[in-house]
This record gives structure tokens, sequence and C-alpha cells, in this order.
């Protein structure tokens, strides 16, 4: 086991920089080197990444963190049309917006622990997606999504005619002009989310991390002990509240529209799988949770019948069929047989994740190294 | 008063499936200590039972059209009209009841299945992961069904003799715009019948009785040398064959999709929430009373002052509750509570 | 004036009357004992005093101020820490972290919003902890898990989570309830050792060993009450001692 000494920090750190900003290098071999599908590694790493504060520190199970994600994007978008097509503002109220209904939400949610806990928060989500689709409507668009228009305001940009010339169409978002679609735009998510964890990482090592892995281990102790947990355990569902609310923000950034599909409980349950795939409680694994399952959305929502009986070609007519049949369940609209199916291994065989399987298989290698050793501190307890 | 009459019906009918349901997770909670996020999704599979069952009755074949003369032309015909005629006819047309007899044998497999290939290794897991693998499961049944039944609403109409409404508005004497579709009170009676079977089983046989103390003490219960774990299973399946049973009946008020289990398990779990945890009573009298509050809440009068409210009513009741009697309208001390 | 002074407490559940006008004034400094039957009401009591429960009438004064209708980390940074029947410690951190956290509530309150230093580098409460741990001879172990601990030095261990927080009053409830008697002898010395401090205690306990190893004052409750107080000697020979203990399972 690696200990977290600040220097092993740094090293993890920075190796975390240097693997994220190099993506579009080493995920080319397995054709996932594109911008669309790097930004979404970003963003929904973020949004891990905050979730895992939440659940993998406190233990609080949310279900209803899409309702952040939904905030933050729908903000983002109103951003772009009033004030300025410059993220920055659309970034930064996104995170304020979400943290202001998650000081809300969680004030409310947190009176209660456990299985209430998680009902709770998936009954604020489920009002705010129904809400969204119907009586805001003015405010979200209903199932049309909030779009943008040519006629917006924008006032910012036409206050300091940054605007584009008028006829060229909706301008695209930006940052400080720099246009944010393709690979700027992935960076510019790459960048945020590399500041997200590290952040996270300070969080986790913080005397303040330290009392919410108390919560998560006991209230009772902790409330003998002189500390008040609610103010605890409020401060970090607002923190990851804000962290839902950047990569719903986010997800307005690289591609300006929201809806309300984004807050629907089962948006809320895919953050929750992201987080335990990778391993929950820890700081890479729900990078690792995201990546992994937005790559296989990506990979398996593309394959359809033609594409599968190619890659079978290879056996007899007959066996061909089935296996198609069989194998295509799972794959292009079946995905998402897939991805519960994986919820179901992970939970039973993995509970901490691919993190965890990591963790085993170093330590069969490294077993295998220092067998010596081994045997002979085995044998000195029993002498 | 018409109007409050008809939403009252509209929110018996509704109410009856939340509280079925809700009877099914909450006597899983109360015995297994399990939370179930797949209940939605034994609802759903007890409606695509009947979707089985219509399209197994309605097998059929190509046969010679004889009403059209002019030339060849082909109709589908279905077996059991070829074989039996009219009582055929008849027998497509009772699908949805009949679909009753093929449910209660596979929704009972499905659950004892669930039970025994998944859930039981979760009694002593954390409620957190209990229901990561439950909602798992629940993605997987829905996108089998989805795979085999598709993606579109299958309509299941009820048979013919209950397909028109009922004037219960000159039945109560209030005049003749109070008018019920006759399937609605088959369900509403068919809810309570259901119900009521669960109760006596619960209340009159031995089994019933150890399930209940099982309930108010599982620890003891196990203590006593009773063989816990086999009666949970039983539990879990009788569980999914109530749900599965209030799927199947439902089928012709709203068309069933492969989606429909997981709404109805927010709303079911809600339901369970304000009834009290682990409360039978509480279960049932929740899901009548929030069914009956929505259908109150959606009336055109309550939406033009408090707009939006029917679609948020349940969560808000749910909201306060929770707040204001943390277990629930009926609950009992320590369930859940850990 | 003692620093713990209660005066007429009453609880009942329901129709129980489990606590009847109890009255008790603990000396700064003493080793007080409550001893008593089973179902005498201590546990209540001592429940009353942490603000698990609040008295239906009476008051508790702790060192000038009420405790009555503050929460627990209230009362915890009033200056009162507890050790539990069974272990309360966090299961799952590693010991140093399990000292540590209650340093950190000593020194910054209840709540602090400090998530940006280190912990492990936070040297004067990391120094503070370990040294604590090592008053306990748990200092080996510093890196354990909580949880993997035998129930002596998660006993030991937990104690060490309160004397690290410098309380004015400590209440241990049965600090040694299924323990060997190798392991309660541990405990002994080590609750003489820390004796010296000068921390005001007062000690819930079946074992009469225990309790006249170290206490300097006894009282005895029955049936809700406080039916005697004196000192050790006076209290082994009382009649009504004797009478409420007929009988019951500990003596």
């Amino acid at each position: 086991m690696i200990t977290a000494t600040p220097r092993n920090d740094l090293l993890l750190m920075v190796f975390f920089a240097i693997a994220i900003l190099t993506m579009p290098i080493w995920l080319s071999p397995i054709g996932a080197a594109y911008p669309d599908l790097l930004q979404r590694f970003a963003i929904y790493g973020i949004f891990a990444i905050g979730f895992n504060l939440l659940f993998g520190l406190t233990g609080y199970l949310s279900f209803g963190h899409a309702a952040f994600l939904g905030v933050g994007s729908y903000t983002a978008v109103w951003s772009f049309k009033l004030l300025s097509m410059s993220v920055v503002p659309a970034v930064l109220f996104g995170v304020i917006t979400s943290g202001l209904f998650a000081v809300v939400i969680g004030y409310i949610s947190l009176r209660r622990s456990g299985i209430y806990f998680s009902i709770l928060t998936l009954a604020f989500a489920q009002m705010s997606y129904n809400l969204a689709y119907s009586v805001l409507t003015p405010i979200t668009n209903g199932e049309t999504g909030l779009q943008l228009a040519q006629e917006d305001p924008r006032v910012f940009d036409n206050l300091f005619g940054t605007a584009m010339e008028s006829g060229s169409g909706i301008p695209p978002t930006n940052l400080f002009g720099l246009e944010m679609s393709g690979y700027s735009g992935f960076y510019f998510c790459a960048v945020l989310m590399i500041i997200g964890f590290y952040i996270s990482m300070r969080i986790t090592r913080s005397p303040f991390g330290m009392m919410l892995k108390a919560v998560k281990s006991n209230q009772n102790r902790m409330s003998y002990t002189g500390l008040n947990t609610r103010p605890y355990t409020l401060a970090a569902f607002v923190i990851s509240g804000m962290y839902a609310g950047l990569a719903g923000s986010l997800l307005a950034v690289t591609d300006p529209l929201a809806g309300a599909e984004r807050m629907q409980w089962t948006a809320s349950g895919e953050v929750v799988l992201m987080t335990i795939l990778g391993g929950v409680g820890t700081l890479m694994g729900p990078v690792i949770g995201a990546g992994v399952i937005k790559y296989f959305e990506n990979i398996f929502s593309a394959f359809n019948d033609d594409a599968l009986h190619e890659i079978f070609s290879f056996l007899p007519d007959v066996l061909q069929d089935g296996v198609v049949a069989v194998v295509g369940l799972f794959v292009g609209e079946g995905w998402h047989l897939t991805l519960g199916a994986l919820f179901v291994i992970v939970v039973v065989f993995l509970p901490g994740g691919i993190m965890e399987g990591i963790g085993r298989l170093s330590r069969v290698f490294s077993q295998k190294k220092t067998i010596e050793p081994t045997v002979k501190t085995r044998a000195q307890p029993g002498e | 008063m018409d109007a409050l009459v008809l939403q009252l019906l509209n929110g018996l009918d509704k109410g009856g499936a939340y509280a079925l349901i809700a009877l099914g997770l909450t006597l899983i909670f109360g015995t297994l200590g399990v939370v179930n996020f797949a209940h939605g999704a034994l609802f759903m599979l007890g409606a695509f039972c009947a979707v089985a069952m219509k399209q197994l009755l309605t097998l059929s074949k190509l046969v010679k059209d004889e009403s059209i003369t002019f030339f060849d032309a082909f109709k589908e015909e279905p077996y059991l009209k070829i074989w039996f005629g009219d009582t055929g006819a008849i027998i497509i047309d009772y699908a949805v009841p009949i679909s009753i007899l093929l449910a209660i044998p596979v929704m009972l497999l499905i659950g004892l299945a669930l039970e025994r290939g998944l859930i039981r290794f979760f009694y002593k897991r954390t409620h957190a992961e209990q229901i990561l693998v439950t909602f798992g499961m629940a993605i997987v049944l829905q996108e089998i069904v989805k795979a085999m039944f598709g993606a579109n609403p299958v309509p299941m109409p009820p048979p013919e003799i209950f397909a028109g409404s009922a004037d219960i508005g000159s039945f109560l004497g209030l005049g003749n715009s109070v008018v019920y579709p006759w399937w609605r009170l088959v369900y509403l009676g068919f809810a309570g019948i259901v119900i009521a079977g669960v109760f006596s089983f619960l209340q009159f046989t031995t089994f019933g009785m150890v399930v209940r103390a099982g309930m108010q003490d599982r620890e003891t219960v196990g203590l006593l040398g009773i063989d816990i774990e086999r009666r949970f299973t039983i539990v879990f399946g009788l569980a999914a064959v109530v749900s599965g049973l209030a799927g199947v009946m439902y089928t012709p008020i709203v068309p069933p999709d492969y989606h429909m289990g997981m709404d109805f398990l927010v709303l079911s779990f809600v339901v369970v929430v304000v009834g009290g945890m682990g409360s039978l009573t509480g279960a049932v009298a929740a899901g009548f009373l929030l069914g009956i509050l929505q259908s109150f809440a959606s009336m055109n009068e309550i939406t033009s002052i408090l707009p939006g409210i029917d679609q948020i009513i349940i969560f808000l009741v749910a909201v306060v509750i929770l707040l204001v009697r943390p277990r629930g309208l009926m609950g009992r001390k320590g369930v859940m509570e850990s | 004036m003692g620093i713990l002074e209660v005066r007429d407490v009453n609880k009942s559940f329901g129709g129980l009357q489990a606590l009847n006008n109890v009255q008790l004034n603990v000396e700064e400094g003493s080793v007080h004992a409550i001893i008593g039957p089973n179902g005498a009401g201590k546990s209540t009591f001592l429940n009353c005093l942490v603000g698990r429960l609040t008295p239906d009438t009476g008051s508790v004064t702790f060192n000038g101020g009420s405790l009555l209708g503050i929460t627990p980390h209230e009362i915890n940074q009033a200056g009162v820490a507890r050790v539990f029947q069974t272990p309360e410690i966090f299961g799952d951190l590693s010991l140093l972290d399990n000292v540590i956290i209650p340093t950190f509530a000593t020194r910054d309150g209840s709540f602090t919003l400090n998530a940006w230093k280190r912990a492990d580098q936070d040297w004067e409460v990391r120094e503070k902890a370990e040294h604590m741990l090592e008053d306990v001879g748990l200092i080996e172990k510093k890196d354990a898990i909580a949880g993997s601990l035998s129930r002596g030095d998660k006993r030991r261990l937990e104690l060490a989570m309160c004397l690290v927080q410098n309380p004015k009053l400590l209440l241990l409830d049965e600090p040694t309830a299924g323990m060997s008697r190798a392991d309660t002898n541990n405990t002994i010395d080590l609750l003489k050792r820390i004796g010296k401090r000068g921390i005001t205690k007062i000690i819930i306990e079946h074992d009469m060993h225990v309790v006249f190893s170290l206490a300097n004052k006894v009282s005895v409750m029955a049936q809700g009450t406080v039916i005697a107080e004196g000192l050790p000697e006076d209290i082994k020979g009382d009649p009504r001692v004797q009478e409420a203990y007929l009988g019951g399972a500990h003596l």
C-alpha cells in the first residue's frame, strides 16, 4: 500500500495531470481520442469526483445528484443567452446556482440519514424533473430543451462589442475569444477536472475530510467527541453539488443546450455507478469509473447487427446468427442492459471497484516477488 | 361535488396500485431487511406477463378471408378461434384476467430465483449496497423486457364486457356526469381482494404468524430455531406475486411499457416511507391516501392556483412527513434506522 | 460546591418512573462510583448527563452552567467526555486518526471548515495524539484499523480518545464489562495512572473489585433513586445496599 505522504500526493498529482492532458495521444489506439468523447470523460469525471466527496467520504448515498447537473446546465445556457457567450460567467453562475440549490436540498435532506436520506434526495430530484417539464417551462423550455437563439440579448457581448457580426448565426461559446469546441473545449474541461481533482485531494487529506470520514464511521462517537455532524455533512453536500453544477455547466459549454432528461433519476444512478465501479472513497476511482463507462457507452451503443455480423463473420452462419442475437442484446440499444449487469456484478463481486481490483492484483504480484519473507513473518506468531 | 367524487375514484385505483406495490416493498423491508429497488421492475414484469399471455392466445395463422370474394384475400386468424370458434374468441377477450393464471407461477419463480440468486447475499450488506445491486437488477430486467417486447407501450384492452363506463353518478343520485370505466372498478375490487388476502394470510396462518413475528424482532425469531431463511425466500416470492398481479390488472388502465416499473418504484418508495417502513397497514393506507391526494391535486381548480402541484404533491408530502414524523404515519421504532 | 450537581432529576418512560428525584453532588477531582442492581436507572441517569435523554424535571449543573437542553456535542465542548459500555470508536479509521479527531475537536471547536491544510502535517495535534497513544500503550498499533482491535484494546483506545480532550469530567459506563480478570486489572492500573491528572470521574460499575480499587466516593442507586452515598468502606457495610443487591445478579 502506498502511504499518503505529501511527496506521494504530489507525484500522484503530476502523474494525474500528465495522464489527463495527454489523453488525446494515448487514447487514440483504442479509438477514444476524439474531442467529443474526451470532453465527456472530463465532464463526467468532475461529476463523479464531486459525488465521491459526498458518498465516498460521508457514506450518504444521494440519489438526486442529477438535479444539480441539470441546474448547472440550465444556468449556463441562460448565462449564454442573457449575458455573454464567454464561458467564464456561465461556469461561475452554474457552480453558484447549483451550490445554492444544494444548500436548500441538503439542509432538508440531511435531517435524515441512511435510506431516508436517499429517498429524500430522490424525491427532490424527481420534483425538479417534473417541474422542469411542466410549470417551469418558461425557464426550461420543457420537452424541447433550452436552446440558444439568434436574437438572445447577450448583454455583455453587445456592450463590449465582442459580439460577432449579425448574420453569422449563433456565436460559439468561447474563453476570451478561444472557441470552446473540439480540442480546446476538451482542454478547458480537462484543466478544470485537474483542478477539481486537486481540490478533492486537499479535502480528503484535510482535517475537514477526516471529519467526513468520521461521519461515515460513527456519528454517535462524533457527537460525543464534541463535533457537530450537521454542518460537516451539509458542507460536503454543497461542495459535491457544486461539482455537479460545474459538470452540468461544462456540458452546456461544449454543447449549448439543456434538457430536463439530464435531471432524471437514471442520470443520478449513472454517477453512482461510475463512482462504485471505479472505487468508492478512492481519489482516482471515480475518474476511472467515469472514463470506463463513457468509453464503453460510446463503443457499445455504436454497434448494430450489421457490425456484429462483420465481427463474427469467421463463425459458420448458423452459429453466427445465434451469437449475434445474444451479443446484440448487450450492445447498441441494449447498452443499458450491459450497464445494469455491470452494476450488479461490481456490487456483488468487487464492492471496492476497479481500484480494489488493481490493489488485489498488485498484492498478488508483490507476494510472488517477496514470497520468502511472507512465509517467515507468517511463521513467527506460531512460535 | 361530482368532480370530487370522480377524483376520489380516480385516486382510489391509482392508490390501489401504489398500495399493492408498497405492500410487497414493505413486507420485504420488514422481514428481510432489504431495500428492494427492483420492486417496480416486478410490477412491470407482471404487466408483461399479461402481454405475453395475450400474444400466446392470439397466435395466428393466415387463412383465406371469406368475406372478400373479388380476389384471394388472407387475414390472420388466431388458432383459438379456428379450433374453438366463439369460445376461443371469448378466451382471447378475457386475456387480461386469464393472465393471472400465468402471472402467479411466473412471478413466484422470478421472485424465488431473485432471492436465492442475488438478494440473499445482501442481507448483511449495507443498505447502500442493497440499493445499488437491486437498482442494477431493475435495469437488467427492464432492458430484457425492452429487447423482447419493444420500447413502445402495448395497448391491452379489457374484456369487452368491462370496456364501457359505469354511470356512478346516477347510482349515487348525483346526476349522470360521474362516469367511471368499469375496468377501474374491477381493479379497485381486485386490489381490495389481494390486500385482504395478504393480510389474512399473515393473520391466520402459522407461516404468517412467524413472518409477523419476524417483522417485530428478526433476531429473536431466528434464535427460536425457526428456519427463517426459507421463510424469507417465500416472503420474497409472495411480494413478487403481489406486485406482479398489480401489474397484470393495471395493463388495461395504462398500456404497459418497459420503464413503467421505474416510474412506479419511485412513487411506491415514497408511499412506503410515508406509511412507515415495515408497516403493512401504513403502506396500504398511505398508498390510497397519496393516490387520492395526487388525483385531487390534478383538478383544474387546484392547478390554477398552484400550477404544477399535481406533479410534485406526493414528493412534497413525503418530504414533510419525513421531517415531521421520521418514522412515517405508522412506522415503528428501530426499523431501518441503523 | 461540586463540579457536577444534579438536583431532583425525574425521568419516566410511559408509566415507568426510571429516575425518581435523583440527587448527586460530585466533588472536583474525585472518583465517584455509581453502583446498583440492574434496572436501577444508572444508564438512564448517565444518558441524562450527556444529552442523549432529557430529564422531565430537575437540574443538572456542570461547572456553573446547565447541561439540560443542549446537544451532546455542546456538552462535550463544555468538558464532559464519555466512555461507552460497548466501545464507540471510528472502526474503519486508523488508531492515530481516532485520537487525532478528538484532538481537533477540542482545539478547533464543534465545526471548522479546515479543508486545505493536511491533517497529518498538523504537528501540534499529531504529537499530542501520539503521546496519548503511547500513554495507553497502543503506539505500536497506531496505523492499524481500529475495528480490528481486541475488545480490551478498543476500550483503551476509546479512553485515549476521551483523555486527549483533557475533559473536566469523564464518564465511564462499565469500563470493564465483559473483560477478563487480567484485562480488568490492566484497565484499573490505567485508570489509576490517569487518575493522577486530577480529572473528575464518574464510574458506573458492577464489578465491586473495580469500584473499591478506584473510587473515593460511592453512590448506590436502586429503583431510580440514590439510596445511599458515602465512602467505599461505609457503603460496604450499609444494610440498605445489601438489601438492594439481594438477588441481584452481580454480587
